[in-house]
């Protein structure tokens, strides 16, 4: 999975310029005053086989990034095209009928899974859907899943409260692994769990990524362990990525002001290293009302003239590395 | 530091002596903490790591009396502060400690701050209970808090309601309320759990210099590695209600003794290192009602485990100078007192 055979791959999914607003309503009449521009201008491609990480704080839109990109909502503009096929405006049956080849694991185990039903009936679910057999039919086919994420067969007849956090999530990864899909979302997978069950999961995230091929989109505040998953990493602020390159380039030297500040604010796990830390000030300005120009300019260091008046947009700055900042135009 | 617990030193504000803390579910009483001894000394950061379930938060409950009526309950142990035991205090006698010698702030700052009252209320309130003060003393008092924490405009922020502010700032205000009356010991439950990365550090960088003007000693419970690394003069790691090791910070991550804490610096990906694949640690926690009687708890998931593990509980023993452990791979673990001082 280097970096230099990910530029030959095909690309999976590609996105184009993608915005996801939400309407803000007021009055009597829920007459819409303004939007929350949630997800604003994104675009990337992910290569088949690769895990490409979604980094930013709460609030930056990558949630909302990947949900979309499922099509769990409309993209209010932009292009998603995934396998060749723009799926932005598909509805109906052949939407459903592409939902199979991708599928999605969701941050919190404890609300994921229904509480009402069985493992097994929760992991055949999406297999009945789409393959139209019965559940008894794929019995099998579901505990040799179980077993694949590392659950005993007899977690099939159990229901979600017997487990703990990092078993349910092993539940929910067999069921977005039940179809084969090219690509799964992975929305946070580890963030409620704790280091050493966390460590577990991505273990089996990696394992699955090798036996089966998948490509990940894996969506997460914590850098450490998008670095870790991820083969290109993408800062994403306010609703806009402001760097994208490969996970190596953006620890060893991060261009953008923001990325750079996140990255020297990871408390490192060793009592030896003390870096120095740049403090941003402030919180992470309103999307219903972001700044003028560039949307970091109010806590940036750096900022100039130019970055209130004008939005950056992602250029190449050196080879497979973008960023979205003036400094380097 | 430890080993000499009968005769502390003038320098100890705070001795947990074997503490027992747990909950009384249908007449049995569950044991979240068992037999957790530490001191805290003046202006020592004391870093309690541990995963959910270890007991750190019923410590740190305990310590305050703060445990839930019905089914919280302290079994056995004392809690000696600056001298005097408060384990057996009355509401009344606690009630001129929290707050005022020992304060605390919790992870979430949105449930721990009343939403229907102002950030001032809030803040004076605390003042009115442990100082005599005018009112109009406190309001420009409480201003001034808001200005130490990091706030800018306090003059309006003292008249707002906590939802105006965002979560930074509420943990800002948190802290303000919690050093308000400048205890000499201060609690940190998960102070930076629920914050983003920049926040947290924000906030980590604001204890940080509270302690060295205030002088306070602070307890800091968290479940975040980096930041017991970042912040910590000594640390306690706690699994399944017990102690297993203490330290100070850089034998913890550089010479770590107990098999756990091993296994849970390898299971944390590092930003300067690739690892192929993450040190984990199988199975679970065991739950406080299967919770073994003799033996190490932590045996049945520890690789070097050995036949005697789960015959005899492992003390808390002194594996170097000042270097804790309870693991029977080190033979002071297996010394009835268990914590006699090493000697080489």
């Amino acid at each position: 999975m280097s970096n230099n055979t990910a530029e030959k791959r095909e690309v999976l999914l590609e996105v184009e310029d993608l915005k996801t607003y939400f309407p803000i309503k007021a009055g009597f009449f829920q007459r819409t005053v303004g939007h929350v521009k949630a997800v604003d201008g994104v675009s990337f491609q992910i290569h088949n086989g690769e895990t490409f990480g979604l980094v930013g704080e709460s609030g930056c839109g990558k949630s909302t990034t990947g949900r979309t990109l499922l099509k769990l909502m409309n993209p209010t503009d932009g292009k998603i095209i995934f396998d060749g096929q723009d799926i932005s405006s598909l509805k109906g049956k052949t939407l459903r009928a592409i939902r199979k080849d991708f599928q999605m694991v969701f941050q919190d185990p404890y609300a994921s899974l229904n509480p009402m039903q069985m493992v097994g009936d929760i992991v055949s679910e999406p297999l009945v859907n789409f393959r139209g057999k019965s559940v008894k039919e794929l019995k099998e086919e579901v505990m040799d899943l179980l077993n694949k994420v590392g659950l005993p067969s007899d977690a099939y007849y159990k229901y979600a409260h017997e487990f703990s956090g990092g078993q349910r999530q092993r539940i929910g990864i067999a069921r977005a692994l039940a179809l084969r899909p090219k690509l799964i979302i992975a929305d946070e997978p580890v963030s409620a769990l704790d280091v050493s069950v966390q460590s577990q999961v991505l273990n089996l995230l990696k394992e699955l990524q090798n036996e089966f091929q998948l490509t990940f989109l894996f969506i997460a505040h914590d850098l450490s362990v998008v670095k870790h998953m991820s083969d290109r990493i993408a800062v994403m602020y306010l609703g806009g990525i402001v760097e994208v390159t490969d996970k190596n380039s953006i620890f060893a030297e991060p261009l953008h002001p923001y990325t750079q500040a996140l990255i020297s604010a990871i408390p490192e796990p060793d009592p030896r290293k003390k870096k120095q830390r740049i403090i941003l000030e402030g919180d992470v300005p309103s999307p219903a009302n972001p700044p003028t120009g560039c949307p970091f300019h109010p806590r940036c260091s750096h900022a100039m003239k130019e970055c209130m008046e004008v939005k950056p947009t992602l250029k190449e700055v050196k080879a497979g590395h973008n960023v979205a900042c003036h400094l380097y135009n | 530091m430890v080993g000499k617990e009968d005769s502390p030193s003038l320098d100890t504000i705070l001795q947990v002596k074997e503490l027992k803390a747990g909950f009384d579910i249908d007449g049995k009483v569950y044991h979240a903490v068992d037999n957790v001894s530490f001191d805290v000394k003046k202006k020592q950061i004391l870093g309690v790591v541990g995963e959910s379930g270890c007991g750190k938060s019923v410590m740190s409950m305990s310590i305050m009396q703060l445990l839930p009526k019905e089914t919280g309950k302290v079994t056995g142990g004392e809690i000696v502060f600056e001298g005097k035991n408060i384990e057996n205090y009355s509401i009344n006698q606690m009630n001129t400690i929290r707050g005022n010698d020992i304060s605390m702030i919790f992870q979430e700052p949105m449930t721990a701050l009343n939403p229907v009252f102002t950030i001032g209320f809030q803040l004076q309130e605390i003042l009115f209970n442990h100082q005599k003060i005018s009112k109009k003393d406190a309001r420009e008092k409480s201003i001034h808090l808001l200005r130490q924490v990091g706030i800018s405009r306090p003059e309006n922020i003292v008249d707002e309601y906590p939802h105006q502010l965002s979560g930074g700032m509420r943990q800002r205000v948190m802290i303000a309320i919690a050093i308000a009356c400048q205890p000499k010991l201060l609690i940190a439950d998960e102070p930076t759990t629920a914050l983003d990365v920049t926040v947290q550090a924000q906030i980590l960088d604001l204890l940080r210099e509270i302690q060295s003007i205030n002088n306070m000693a602070i307890i800091l419970i968290t479940h975040d590695l980096g930041v017991v690394a970042e912040m910590c003069d000594d640390v306690i790691v706690m699994y399944a209600g017990k102690i297993v090791e203490r330290t100070n910070v850089d034998a913890l991550f550089h010479n770590p003794k107990h098999p756990y804490t091993q296994l849970l610096l390898q299971s944390i990906p590092k930003l300067d290192e690739e690892e192929k694949e993450l040190g984990s640690i199988d199975g679970l926690v065991p739950s406080l009602k299967d919770m073994p009687e003799v033996g190490c708890r932590f045996a049945d998931r520890c690789p070097k485990r050995m036949p005697e593990c789960t015959e005899i509980t492992p003390l808390l023993g002194f594996v170097e100078n000042g270097h804790e452990a309870a693991c029977l791979l080190y033979e002071n673990s297996y010394q009835t007192n268990g914590r006699n001082t090493y000697v080489k």
